[in-house]
Formats: C-alpha cells, sequence, structure tokens
C-alpha cells in the first residue's frame, strides 16, 4: 500500500528516493509513530520530504491517499478493551490522576460513553465544535489523559483538530510554482540575492594563499575567491500600460525587491516593446525621454538586463516600422531587440503571464524568438531559472555555443 | 526507549511535529536538518534536547569563511614550523600540532553527545557535501597521523539552516528535515507564559494581539519574530506599561509602545506610521 503512496509522490513532483522509502518504513518497524494517524503523516513527512516548497504537493498526495485511513485508526479505538485502557493508565498517570478517574466513573462505563462519542463523531463528518475526544486517534494522544470525564487532549486545540492537518495546506504559499504574491516575496528575495553574491574567482585571497603556501612548506600556492565586493549591475526595463495594468502589483512587488536588493539598479520603463526611447518617470513619459542608443552607451555589457513585461501586442508592433501604438518609430522593434541583446549579453525576460499561454500569443513567440529563448514566467521557479541564466554566460560575455550538429555519415561514439 | 523521548521542556515550547522530528531522529540515528524563520528557536533547539536528554553538547556555528575539514581538525603547520626553527622538542610528533574540530570532539565524547551544526547554509555551497562520509558514518581519516577516528557513541546530530543556500541533494538524502513554522496564537501563548509565568492575562492577550496586527501588515520587510516579542514583553514589563495603552482604540496610540523591539529596520517603522496615519485620516472622513 505504501508502495504505491511512494509512487504518487514521485508523480506529483516531490523527488522522493528509495533510500528515504526504506528509512520510513524502518522507523515504522520501530514503532516511532504509533497508532495516530497525525503522527504518521508527520512521520512520513520528515522521511520523505525534504524541503518547504514540497510540503504542499505532499500534503495533497498524502490527502488523496489517505482520505479514509483515520476511519480505520478510530475503529481500531473503539475497540480499546478495558484492560488495556487500565494498564496504560498505570504507565502515565499519576496516583492523584488516577483517583481523579476513578471517581468519574468505572472504566467501563467511561469506555462506553468514549465509544459513544466516536460513533457521532463518524456521522458527523464535519461537526467542528463538537470534537471531544481522542486526540485524533488513540484515548492518549499527544496532549495526555485529562481527567475531565470524554474530553481528552489538552485544551483549546480540538478547534484546530477538526480538520485534519493535511488538508489546512498551510505550505500553500511555500510553493514555488505559485505567483509571485506579497507572502512569497520574501523567497523570491532571497533568489534575487543568490544572484548577486556569486561570480568568477578571480581575485587573490591573501589569507588563504599564505595559509596553502604554509602547508606546502614554502612553495607558493595561490588561491582565488570569487569577487564579493563588486555588487551585481542590473538593469531593469519595464513595461507599462495597457495590458500590463493587470500585473502592477506584482511588477511593483518586484521593483520595491529589486530597489533594495541592488546597489546598482537602474531602471527605464517601455510599452510592449523595445523601441528607440525609454523613460524614467510615468507622468513626463512624453517630455523626457531616454534615447535607446544613449542607453547602450551609459551602460556597459557588465549590466545584467531584466525585462519585465507581457510581450503581448500585435505582431505588427515588432516587426513593422511605424508598428507602434504610441508614435512613429522609424525602425522596427525587432530591430532594437537584436541591438540591446547584442550589446548586453546577459538577459533575461520576466513575463507574468503563465507559461502555458505563450504559445498562443504570436507577439510572445516573436519576442522569444529575438532573445533566443531566454523568457522565463514571473514565478519564484521561473525567477531561478533566470538567475541561473543570467549567470551562465562565459566570463568573456559570448553566448555558449550550441555544438556543431554531427557531420553526416561520421561514426557516431567512439 | 522511553527516557530517550524529548517533548519540549519547560522553557522550550515543542510542537508536536517537532517533537516527532527530534525522537525519530535519534531512534534513527539521522542527522536532523532544521529550517524555519528567523527567531523560531532553531539554536535553542539543539540547547533544550542536550538539556532535556541530559547529553553534553558540542556546537559548531559555522561561518562564511568555514570549511568542512575544520569541523575535523586542523592541522597547526605555521607553529610546527615555527617550533622546529626554536628546536622544540615537540616537534618531532605531527600529532601535538593536530587541533580537534568539534566533530572530533563529538565523536570522542563518552557518552552520546549532541552536535550543534548551526547555519550550515552560511558556508561555501560544497561545504555540506564535504562532510557526507562522516554524517552517513561517524569516522574520518586524519592523514597526518594515519589514523582512523571513529564515534564512540553516535552523536545526535543538529543542523539548522537559514534557507540562504540551496542544500546539495545527497546531503539532504541522509537527513530528516523539519520546517518550524511560525507559532500561531495558542503555542505563542504558551510560549510566552513559560518564558512569564506571572504575566497577567489582559497584559498577555493585548501585547499577542498587538503582535499578530504588525506581523500581518503587508509589506514588512521584517517580520519580528517569537525571540522579538519575548523580548518586547520583557521592555513592556520592566517599563510598566498596562495593557490598556496597547489596545488601539486612540489613534494617537495606535503605534504600540517600545515598537523598535518588534520592528528593527526604519523602512518598517516609517512604513507603519504611514498606515497608521492613513487609517486615522480614513477614520475621519
Amino acid at each position: 500500500m505504501l508502495i504505491k503512496f511512494f509512487h504518487d509522490l514521485r508523480k506529483a513532483g516531490v523527488p522522493v528516493s528509495i533510500t528515504e522509502f526504506l528509512s520510513l518504513l524502518e522507523a515504522l518497524q520501530q514503532r516511532v509513530a504509533f497508532c495516530s494517524a497525525e503522527e504518521f503523516y508527520y512521520l512520513a513527512r520528515l522521511c520523505l520530504v525534504k524541503d518547504e516548497r514540497h510540503f504542499d504537493r505532499f500534503d495533497r498526495v498524502f490527502a488523496e491517499h489517505f482520505a479514509g485511513a483515520e476511519k480505520l485508526f478510530e475503529k481500531i479505538v473503539a475497540e480499546v478493551p478495558a484492560d488495556w485502557l487500565k494498564l496504560m493508565s498505570e504507565r502515565l498517570l499519576s496516583e492523584e490522576e488516577r483517583k481523579k478517574v476513578q471517581a468519574l466513573g468505572s472504566w467501563e462505563e467511561l469506555l462506553e460513553t468514549l465509544r459513544q462519542r466516536l460513533k457521532e463523531q463518524k456521522e458527523r463528518h464535519e461537526g467542528g465544535s463538537k470534537w471531544v475526544g481522542t486526540g485524533g486517534t488513540s484515548p492518549f494522544g499527544s496532549g495526555g489523559y485529562h481527567p475531565e470525564g470524554v474530553r481528552i487532549g489538552t485544551e483549546g486545540k480540538r478547534q484546530r483538530k477538526a480538520v485534519k492537518v493535511w488538508e489546512q495546506r498551510d505550505y500553500r504559499n511555500f510553493d514555488d510554482s505559485v505567483e509571485l504574491g506579497t507572502r512569497n516575496l520574501k523567497l523570491a528575495l532571497r533568489r534575487l540575492r543568490k544572484f548577486a553574491r556569486e561570480g568568477a574567482a578571480d581575485e587573490l585571497d591573501l589569507g588563504g594563499t599564505i595559509e596553502a603556501t604554509a602547508r606546502n612548506a614554502g612553495w607558493l600556492d595561490l588561491k582565488l575567491v570569487p569577487e564579493r565586493r563588486n555588487a551585481v549591475k542590473v538593469l531593469l526595463l519595464l513595461d507599462v500600460g495597457g495590458s500590463m495594468d493587470d500585473h502592477i502589483r506584482v511588477c511593483e512587488e518586484l521593483f520595491s525587491a529589486a530597489r533594495t536588493e541592488f546597489r546598482h539598479l537602474e531602471h527605464y520603463y517601455f510599452h510592449n516593446c523595445i523601441y528607440e526611447s525609454l523613460w524614467k518617470d510615468n507622468r513626463r513619459r512624453h517630455a523626457e525621454r531616454t534615447s535607446m542608443l544613449e542607453l547602450l552607451r551609459r551602460f556597459n555589457p557588465d549590466y545584467r538586463v531584466v525585462i519585465v513585461g507581457d510581450a503581448t501586442m500585435s505582431p505588427y508592433e515588432i516587426v513593422q516600422p511605424g508598428g507602434s501604438v504610441e508614435h512613429w518609430n522609424a525602425e522596427a522593434g525587432s530591430v532594437w531587440m537584436q541591438r540591446l541583446t547584442a550589446h548586453f549579453p546577459r538577459v533575461a525576460w520576466l513575463n507574468p503571464e503563465p507559461e502555458e499561454r505563450w504559445d498562443w500569443t504570436p507577439s510572445i513567440r516573436l519576442v522569444r524568438e529575438l532573445l533566443g529563448e531566454r523568457m522565463f514566467p514571473l514565478t519564484l521557479a521561473g525567477l531561478d531559472r533566470a538567475t541561473a541564466e543570467l549567470r551562465r554566460r562565459g566570463s568573456d560575455g559570448r553566448a555558449i555555443a550550441p555544438p556543431p550538429p554531427p557531420l553526416e555519415g561520421a561514426p557516431v561514439g567512439p | 526507549m522511553t527516557d530517550t523521548r524529548f517533548a519540549g521542556t519547560d522553557e522550550y515550547i515543542a510542537t508536536p511535529d517537532l517533537n516527532m522530528a527530534v525522537n525519530a531522529a535519534i531512534t534513527l540515528a539521522r542527522p536532523l536538518l532544521i529550517k524555519g524563520e528567523p527567531g523560531t528557536g532553531k539554536t535553542r533547539l539543539a540547547i533544550e534536547v542536550a538539556a532535556a536528554l541530559g547529553r553534553p553538547l558540542f556546537e559548531w556555528h559555522v561561518k562564511s569563511t568555514s570549511k568542512a575539514q575544520q569541523g575535523l581538525y586542523e592541522y597547526d603547520a605555521v607553529s610546527r614550523l615555527r617550533d622546529s626553527q626554536l628546536g622544540d622538542a615537540r616537534v618531532g610528533e605531527i600529532a601535538n600540532y593536530i587541533l580537534k574540530g568539534k566533530l572530533w570532539e563529538a565523536f570522542d565524547s563518552a557518552v552520546q553527545p549532541v552536535l550543534l551544526i548551526d547555519e550550515i547554509d552560511k558556508a561555501d555551497i560544497e561545504f555540506p557535501n564535504d562532510l557526507l562520509r562522516e554524517l552517513d558514518r561517524m569516522e574520518f581519516y586524519v592523514y597526518e597521523t594515519r589514523e582512523l577516528v571513529k564515534a564512540r557513541h553516535r552523536p545526535i546530530i543538529i543542523i539548522t539552516s537559514n534557507n540562504e543556500k540551496e542544500l546539495p541533494d545527497a546531503f539532504l538524502r541522509r537527513c530528516f528535515f523539519h520546517y518550524i513554522r511560525f507559532p500561531d496564537a495558542e503555542t505563542m501563548t504558551r510560549i510566552v507564559e513559560s518564558h512569564y509565568p506571572g504575566l497577567r492575562r489582559e497584559l498577555l492577550s493585548e501585547a499577542l494581539a498587538a503582535f499578530f496586527k504588525v506581523r500581518e501588515m503587508p509589506g514588512l520587510k521584517k517580520k519580528p519574530s517569537t525571540s522579538e516579542l519575548l523580548d518586547w514583553i520583557k521592555l513592556l514589563l520592566a517599563e510598566e506599561i498596562p495593557p490598556e495603552a496597547l489596545r488601539s482604540d486612540d489613534p494617537k496610540k495606535a503605534i504600540p509602545p517600545l515598537y523598535g523591539a518588534l520592528l528593527k529596520n526604519e523602512q518598517d517603522v516609517h512604513l507603519f506610521e504611514q498606515l497608521v496615519f492613513l487609517n486615522r485620516r480614513g477614520g475621519r472622513a
């Protein structure tokens, strides 16, 4: 039964390996989780899931699989024999507590009431207010035995227990395929930060060199570290107006996150596609503009360019001179895009539209081609890929060429 | 087996899933990796586990410059060079210059110890991978003295991470993983009560209400955490602020007093004041 659970987890995208599964089985054998559905849930999650981003997927698969399982546990409990109960009480309760329990009635009566309550529970499926009982499953649930009759378990926790822990989907926001929102911003920030601290190892580490040289008994051994002092320089180009109005909030959040993260951040706005001029201030976009050529002159190829836009427009706006909806542009948008990608080798386009819909819009396809497929969705996973891309380019700035196709008739392999 | 079950201590309230994690890690002798928001008690956990089980605690606080080798041992070559130049007799024996690291000390312990590796993600990205064999088999080879160091008792290893870097998969496979969620209102009450036993109920409920309201404010750069709440309550007690002052009916006092303990950077304070100002204006309009 658990093997199917294992396979379902893998299908859902939780990277579980066989070793982890075996360790779960070993833990079950050693009785770490004992007759409680919730404890089993915690144990399974502990053994199988190694990243909180996968918690939500785990919860969903678990809910599907073990939907009926807690009923099974309750059934077992309802058949609890009286002597077992007495034995457990002797082990777990102190002298006075036991006296209190006796005062309420004999063990048999207590057991009878317990059974009745459990039966009511099963019928009243969602009744949160009357969840008296067994702390989920065993009469000696995690809260311990509370000698107030049938109200077993710690006070106050009852409300929450009405819904199973894995059904609460508390970890939904940690799922990295979800769109960015205010709560995910912190995680997004961390992705961008990963971006800023690493670089090529080309700075001499004096302390390390001395130590290594000493170990070598005087032979010089140079140690290099990546440059950490230089903050990464980012040029952020944002699409405003029109169809981007739906995504204003996300872009604002991203923008404010980027502003606080990078010391050298320059931002400009454009509409729909990049033409010959951009602007810095949206209120004065018709009066004050910066020409694209000047931008290319001012910012050296060291800058990473991040373009945020939905690339949703009529294809004419990209390929035709004069295609822009706002003004007459002498050269087509695609020409400007090519100039941009030629000057800045590290470019990434972040698209707030979901990735599944990209193929339906021809303009998005066009832009992707112009960028060499460097378009990523504006989600946490997409940001991951974008930052990986922005770091991947070779140190001389040239694109990594794809391997040449094999010659006709040439032998394949050694 | 029952005497090694962990269930929190008087001063450290542990949720049931955390208890399960610690007990499973102890029973199956696997390292336990703990992640969570800062200030939720990750480092405290190891200290409390050691106290609860009565075991010695070895703490290894990892820095960004730490190397995995430093946890095992360090060979002090420079001292040896100096001693040889001074003609010290100890020079002949290389073992005199091997400085034991935290892991070695933990392996040498006479009873089963608790080893805390704190903030493992601060170090270089290959750091966790360098410790794989040691974590797996609890042994390592000292090249200089040609000796194999094995653990006398397999230590209980608790590793904390601040989630700043991705940890390598091979490392994650060998650990159990637990994420400490930020405590909800009820657990928070218990935590505060365990630290301040005589606290008046009104003050406690008002303080918690104000705290969760501050946490829920959108756009906060750094949300206040458990440790900040406890510090804030300490300040409130020290200044003898009455519970009524924490209730925000009066718009002038909408910012909780002594908010410096909760909001740690000026952007957040600024944001807070702006929201209060807007609310006040909205209320009047």
